[in-house]
This record gives C-alpha cells, sequence and structure tokens, in this order.
C-alpha cells in the first residue's frame, strides 16, 4: 500500500469483523459482489454439467432424476441467488448513494441486515438443493411440487422466502434513500439514468416480492400440513398457483433488466462522448416498464387453460411492453450517431448489449404473440429467448458496469487488452450457445428432456461447444480482475472523463462518500468530444 | 427531553424523521402484496363455492370476533392518541397508551387461542381431523385453511406490533421523544394501524358470510 494514499473505504479497517459489522453501503457492495459471484459459478457449473449431457441425443452422463436436479440448481440459483440481486445489490448498493451525493444509503443497517438474510436464504437453499436435492424446476407448479416432488421443497422454499425478505428491504432501501437523500439541485430529472433504473426496480421490489413469498408460503403449506390450496382433487384449482407465480415472477424479468438498462444508459454517452439522446424518455420508459410489467404475467400461461380472452388481453398488453424497450434501444442508438465513439472494454460490452437484448427482444414479440407461443410453448425456443434477455443483456451489462466502475470500486485499472478480449469471447460464446437453441425450439425440441432424438444433434452440438467458450470468457475477467486488485496500475478520480457525482470523489471513494457535499448545476451527460478519456 | 443526533448519512432530525416516515409506508405497500395472495385466493374460492362458505362461516364465533374487532379498534384509538400525547412533548402519557393498547393487543390474542382451541375441538382445523358435513366438505376445507393462515399470519404480525410497541414504550417513558423527533412512535403506531386494518378486512371475509338472508 502506497504509503502516501489517502484513507479510504477499503482501508479505514483492515479486521475482518469490521466487514462483518460494516454499514458503509460500499463495504457491503463488496460483500455481495463475492456472494452473488460464488453463486454464479455455482449455478454455471449446473449448467455445463447440462451442456455436456446434451452433447449426445442418448442420456448418457447423468440420469433422469439428477438432470432434473441440475437444471432445478441452475434456475433457482441463477434467478434467485444471482440475477436478481446483480446488478442492485453491488452497483446498486455502491453507487446509489454516490451519484446522488448522499453519505449513505437511509438505511445502512437495515442495508447489512438483507446481505446477512440473503447469505442465510441462500445458505438454505445450497442445503435443500445438495442434501435431499429438488427437482420441481424453478417454477415450483403445483401439484407436483405440493404433492408428488420428493425433493426438499420444504428448505428450498424457505431460503427463497429469506431471500426474497432481503429483495424487499434493499427495494425498500432504495426507494427512500433517493426520494429523500439527493444532493441539492439534483432534481428527479438531473438524476443519472442508471438511478431511475434502479428505482424502477426497486418498486418491482417491493410490490412483487411479497407476492411471491405468500405463494411459496402456501404452496408449502398444503405439501407439509396436507390443507388443500391448489389440489385440484379437493376443489382448488392449480392455476392460481400460477397466476401468483408469474404476478411476481414476469416482473421478476425486469428486476433482472432494467438494472442493465440503466448501466448501458450511463456507458454508451461517455463513450460517445454525447449527452443522451432523448433523456426524459429514457427514464420514463423505466418506470412505464415497470408498471406495464405487471399486467402481462398471462402470456406464460397460454396453453395452461385460462380463457380465450384472458389470453387475448395478455398478448396484447405484452406486445405493450415492446414499445418502452423499443424506445431505450433507439435512444441509445441515437445518442451513438455522430458521437466520437471509443471502443473501450465498458463500450463493448454496452454494444454487445444492445445487439443482444434487441434480437431477445424481438423474439419476444414472437412469444407475446398468442398463436406461435403455442407451437413455441416449452421449446428450446423460450430457453433461448430468455437467455437473450437474461444472460445475453443482463449479464452482460453487469460486467460492462464492473469494468467501467471497477477504478472507482477498486482504485485499481485492469488490463485492457484482456478486457477488450474478454468481452469478445463472450459476446460470440453467448451466440454461438443460445441462437441454435432458437433453431431447435423451432424444430420442436421441448426444455428439461435430456434425451433427444438424433437429428437435433447437430445444434445441440453447435450450443455446447458455445457454452464452452462462453465459460472461458466469464472466467477470464475472474482472473485478470482479481490479478488488477493487486497489481494493477493505480486509478485516478474519473479515469473515463465521465460525468456524474461519482467521479467528482476519489477512487477509491473515503468512507462518507464526499468531503463536502456537492452541489448539483447541470443537467447529467454532459459531455463534449474535446474532454477526452487520458487513460489507455 | 434528552438530545438526539441525527444518524450521520442525515443533515439533520427532520431529515432522519421525514425518512422513517416514507420507510414504514413503502413496507406497509409491500405487506399489503403480502396478504394480497390469500385474498384473491378467497376471493375466487369464494365465488366458486358460494353456499360451502357460507356454510362454513356460520361455524366461526362470531361473538369471540366481533369482540375482537371491537378490541383492536380500541388499541388503535389509543395508539393514535399516543401519537398525539408525544407532539405535546408528554412522553409518560404515550408510554400509557401503548401500555393499555398493548395490553388490548395480549387480550385479543388470548381470546384468539380460545377460539382456536374451541374450534380444534369442534374438528374444524384443516390437516388435524377435520370433520365437515359431506356435501359441502371441500369448500369448508378451503375456508378454514383461508381462515387459518390469515389469522395465525394476522397473530404473528400482532406479536411484532406488540414487542414493538413495548419498545418504543420504554424509550418514549424515558423520554427520548418529543414534539421534535417521534418518528419512532409514528412508525410504530402505522404498523400497530396496519394491523387493525387486516384484522377488519378478515372480519368482514371470515365472520359475517352467510349470517343473513337465507
Amino acid at each position: 500500500m502506497n504509503a502516501h494514499a489517502p484513507v479510504n473505504y477499503l482501508t479505514t479497517d483492515y479486521r475482518l469483523s469490521s466487514w462483518f459489522t460494516t454499514t458503509d453501503h460500499k463495504r457491503i457492495a463488496i460483500l455481495y459482489f463475492a456472494t452473488i459471484t460464488l453463486f454464479f459459478f455455482i449455478g454455471g457449473m449446473a449448467a455445463t454439467i447440462i451442456r455436456l449431457e446434451l452433447a449426445t441425443p442418448a442420456g448418457d452422463l447423468v440420469t433422469s432424476d439428477v438432470y432434473n436436479r441440475l437444471f432445478t440448481i441452475h434456475g433457482i440459483v441463477m434467478v434467485w441467488l444471482f440475477l436478481v440481486p446483480s446488478i442492485p445489490t453491488t452497483l446498486g448498493n455502491f453507487l446509489v448513494p454516490l451519484m446522488i451525493g448522499a453519505r449513505d444509503l437511509a438505511f445502512p443497517k437495515l442495508n447489512l441486515l438483507s446481505w446477512y438474510l440473503f447469505v442465510a436464504g441462500g445458505a438454505c437453499v445450497l442445503y435443500a438443493l445438495f442434501v435431499g436435492g429438488l427437482d420441481t424446476g424453478w417454477t415450483f407448479y403445483t401439484p407436483f411440487s405440493s404433492t408428488y416432488s420428493k425433493g426438499n421443497v420444504f428448505v428450498a422454499v424457505l431460503g427463497i422466502f429469506i431471500a426474497g425478505l432481503s429483495s424487499i428491504l434493499t427495494g425498500l432501501n432504495f426507494i427512500v434513500t433517493i426520494h429523500r437523500l439527493r444532493a441539492p439541485g439534483l432534481t428527479w430529472f438531473r438524476l443519472p439514468l442508471f438511478i431511475w433504473a434502479i428505482y424502477a426496480t426497486a418498486i418491482i421490489l417491493v410490490l412483487a416480492t411479497p407476492v411471491l413469498a405468500m405463494t411459496l408460503l402456501l404452496m408449502t403449506l398444503e405439501r407439509e400440513f396436507g390443507v388443500p390450496i391448489f389440489d385440484p382433487a379437493r376443489g382448488g384449482d392449480p392455476l392460481l398457483f400460477q397466476h401468483l407465480f408469474w404476478f411476481y415472477s414476469h416482473p421478476a424479468v425486469y428486476i433482472m433488466i432494467l438494472p442493465g438498462m440503466g448501466v448501458v444508459s450511463e456507458l454508451i454517452p461517455c463513450f460517445s462522448r454525447k449527452p443522451i439522446f432523448g433523456y426524459k424518455f429514457v427514464a420514463w420508459s423505466a418506470i412505464s416498464i415497470a408498471i406495464v410489467g405487471f399486467l402481462v404475467w398471462g402470456h406464460h400461461m397460454f396453453v395452461s387453460g385460462q380463457s380465450v380472452f384472458a389470453g387475448v388481453v395478455f398478448s396484447l398488453m405484452s406486445y405493450l411492453v415492446a414499445v418502452p424497450s423499443a424506445i431505450k434501444v433507439f435512444n441509445w442508438t441515437a445518442t451513438l450517431h455522430g458521437g466520437w465513439i471509443k471502443l473501450d472494454s465498458p463500450m463493448l460490452y454496452a454494444l454487445g448489449f444492445i445487439g443482444l437484448f434487441t434480437i431477445g427482444g424481438l423474439s419476444g414479440l414472437f412469444l407475446a404473440c398468442l398463436a406461435y407461443d403455442v407451437y413455441v410453448t416449452d421449446t428450446y425456443f423460450v430457453v433461448a429467448h430468455f437467455h437473450y434477455i437474461m444472460v445475453g443483456a443482463t449479464v452482460t451489462a453487469y460486467f460492462g458496469g464492473l469494468h467501467f466502475w471497477w477504478p472507482k470500486i477498486t482504485g485499481r485499472l485492469y488490463p485492457e487488452y484482456w478486457a477488450r478480449a474478454a468481452a469478445i469471447v463472450i459476446f460470440f460464446g453467448f451466440n454461438l450457445t443460445f441462437f441454435p437453441q432458437f433453431i431447435l425450439g423451432v424444430l420442436g425440441m421441448p426444455r428439461r428432456y435430456h434425451v433427444y432424438p438424433a437429428e437435433f444433434q447437430v445444434w445441440n452440438v453447435l450450443s455446447s461447444g458455445g457454452a464452452f467458450v462462453l465459460a472461458i470468457g466469464y472466467l477470464m475477467p475472474l482472473i485478470y480482475l482479481s490479478w488488477s486488485i493487486f497489481w494493477g496500475k493505480r486509478a485516478s478520480a474519473n479515469p473515463w472523463a465521465a460525468t456524474g457525482l461519482e467521479w467528482q470523489t476519489l477512487s477509491p471513494p473515503p468512507k462518507y462518500n464526499f468531503a463536502v457535499t456537492p452541489t448539483v448545476v447541470r443537467e447529467p451527460y454532459c459531455y463534449t468530444p474535446e474532454a477526452l478519456p487520458q487513460n489507455g | 427531553m434528552v438530545e438526539m443526533h441525527p444518524e450521520m448519512q442525515f443533515s439533520d432530525l427532520g431529515q432522519q424523521q421525514e425518512i422513517a416516515r416514507l420507510g414504514i409506508w413503502v413496507f406497509l405497500a409491500t405487506e399489503i402484496l403480502f396478504f394480497g395472495g390469500p385474498l384473491l385466493l378467497y376471493t375466487v374460492y369464494r365465488g366458486a363455492y358460494a353456499q360451502g362458505f357460507a356454510a362454513a362461516a356460520r361455524h366461526t364465533d362470531i361473538l369471540i370476533g366481533t369482540a375482537n374487532t371491537f378490541i383492536l379498534l380500541t388499541s388503535s384509538f389509543l395508539v393514535a392518541w399516543a401519537t398525539e400525547a408525544i407532539k405535546k412533548d408528554d412522553g409518560r402519557l404515550t408510554a400509557l397508551l401503548f401500555g393499555a393498547a398493548v395490553f388490548l393487543g395480549l387480550v385479543f390474542l388470548g381470546l384468539k387461542g380460545m377460539e382456536y382451541s374451541n374450534e380444534y375441538h369442534e374438528q374444524l382445523i384443516p390437516g388435524f381431523g377435520f370433520a365437515f358435513a359431506e356435501a359441502e366438505r371441500n369448500a369448508a376445507l378451503l375456508f378454514f385453511t383461508f381462515y387459518f393462515i390469515t389469522t395465525i399470519l394476522h397473530a404473528i404480525h400482532l406479536m411484532i406490533g406488540i414487542v414493538l410497541l413495548i419498545v418504543i414504550a420504554r424509550h418514549a417513558a424515558k423520554g427520548r421523544y418529543g414534539a421534535g423527533y417521534n418518528a419512532p412512535v409514528f412508525v410504530s403506531a402505522l404498523y400497530w394501524h396496519f394491523i387493525d386494518l387486516v384484522w377488519i378486512v378478515l372480519f368482514a371475509l371470515i365472520y359475517l358470510p352467510g349470517r343473513s338472508g337465507p
């Protein structure tokens, strides 16, 4: 450590106990980074075995039961323990107070409690997945989950319930913080778009997550006490489970994608050296996605037996989501137009995001179409679609944001060459993995089967090969980012010459973020071509 | 009054107070959605099995139910009074009113326990030897499942509320709050009112169907 470096949030206290009792939002973000990275690799390992198994048409690597457990592990861990918390709890926790010029979140202790709850929930889920196992899929459909599954449903549900509580408290913290702790002069329409995205996400977290908690509680009560709630044999209606489940789980998709959109809205103007095109449209489109997202859950149930009228209404509402999504894509593209584009690694991730999100979004229109959805329901077309959104878009944005704010978080620069290489490997690996799955889906390969007809093999081999490339792409940042913490060049306060309050303080920031509470006098994204970034 | 300092992330106590108030409102929004799930199920199943639900509801104890409603409403009144008392710097009265509300909350739980015990003897608890006239058995089973899940969840909330009021009452008695800073009193009072409101809805859904008309 440099003796002349000013004391920052990382160096105020070196004891391990100071990390586990910290209420500093920046340190809590680091705790989350470590935790979700672990979950990302657990979920990733399950996916690796799945792709290995699917390389051949015969079920030769794992048995059917193990395969069921594998896709359940993959789904539950990736959705609830990685994607939902990913950007909000790490970048969100770190950046929200910095971006709005606050000293911390509104409820710092609650923030720490959220992390402990998340760890406790995650531990329960892992226990259930590895001891006793779980074969319900991440969707827990009744009556299979409540009556027939032999798996460790109760503990898994308990874990998700606790992790859900953590999500709710995080959302609550963000909403209150953004409302009440903005720096003087930082009006709503001067907020960075990342804050708008996190705000919209927080609203969904607070309003949707309790419904999931209750739904899973009811399901597990039915299972443990034999009471009829969704049991058709005793007058219950299993469709109600699906309605309640998707009332959360569809908005949950927007919990995953909105923060990614927020990150990209920061990256594009910075590396185009231009103000974002149509700021207010991008901001309001985040809010409208959050609102409309609550009204489309039925498109997961087109073949469930809900009424045709409900199907038509949900289909129309689902098309509506495309409008704010397209507004965002067009506005990012318009920001690029005529900009001084610099292809640094965060920008490569951002451009990758736009491409992958566009493919994911357009294939979503196929699925919103009632007639076409009936044809591809439960096929790999659906699998490919939601991976384009949740992995292609969200994880790419997460990596983009991680690279962009890495100098701020750690005070170090990473090797740019390797970062660009990783961005490109991830982009190609991802497309090679998932594009063949669109074709498989149209050809009729159903999801969740590990034995398939031989004519599907060529596409499956392409997909498994792509997964190998993708795995390398995801391991690369783990290596060079870890390397940079110890040996990377020291970062200046603002290595990208970016606007935004977080760049006005030191890298890494001091414990209370700002020596003096900043006053905001300008719109966000006042980029000009003249002030090009100085680093290499 | 003991001098209070704002926590480090706030500029002053006024801001801290405002933030606590916004926080509890957001939390209550979450809570409403939490109870929304069973209410949806109730609505759907009551629509599907109107007669069965009416028959089952007639087996609930409307006397205890009504008494409990009265008790909880009274406690809410006391809590509302307490939020006015603290604005006049009267920490002792605030503590006293909260204490009385806690007492009423305990009475509510005692009566609820008696009711559960009676229902156990009448074989109305699903999963514990449930017995009901065969024609309406399925509907009654759904009704009582809803009844037990929601009232137990309500009771858990009430217990949390009781602990909360005791803690805040002790602080209030020591003079920690006053006209200047009273967010904890306001916040816990709001939570208490929410518990009361949930009960009012449950009362109408559980005890009243099938009581009038043919």
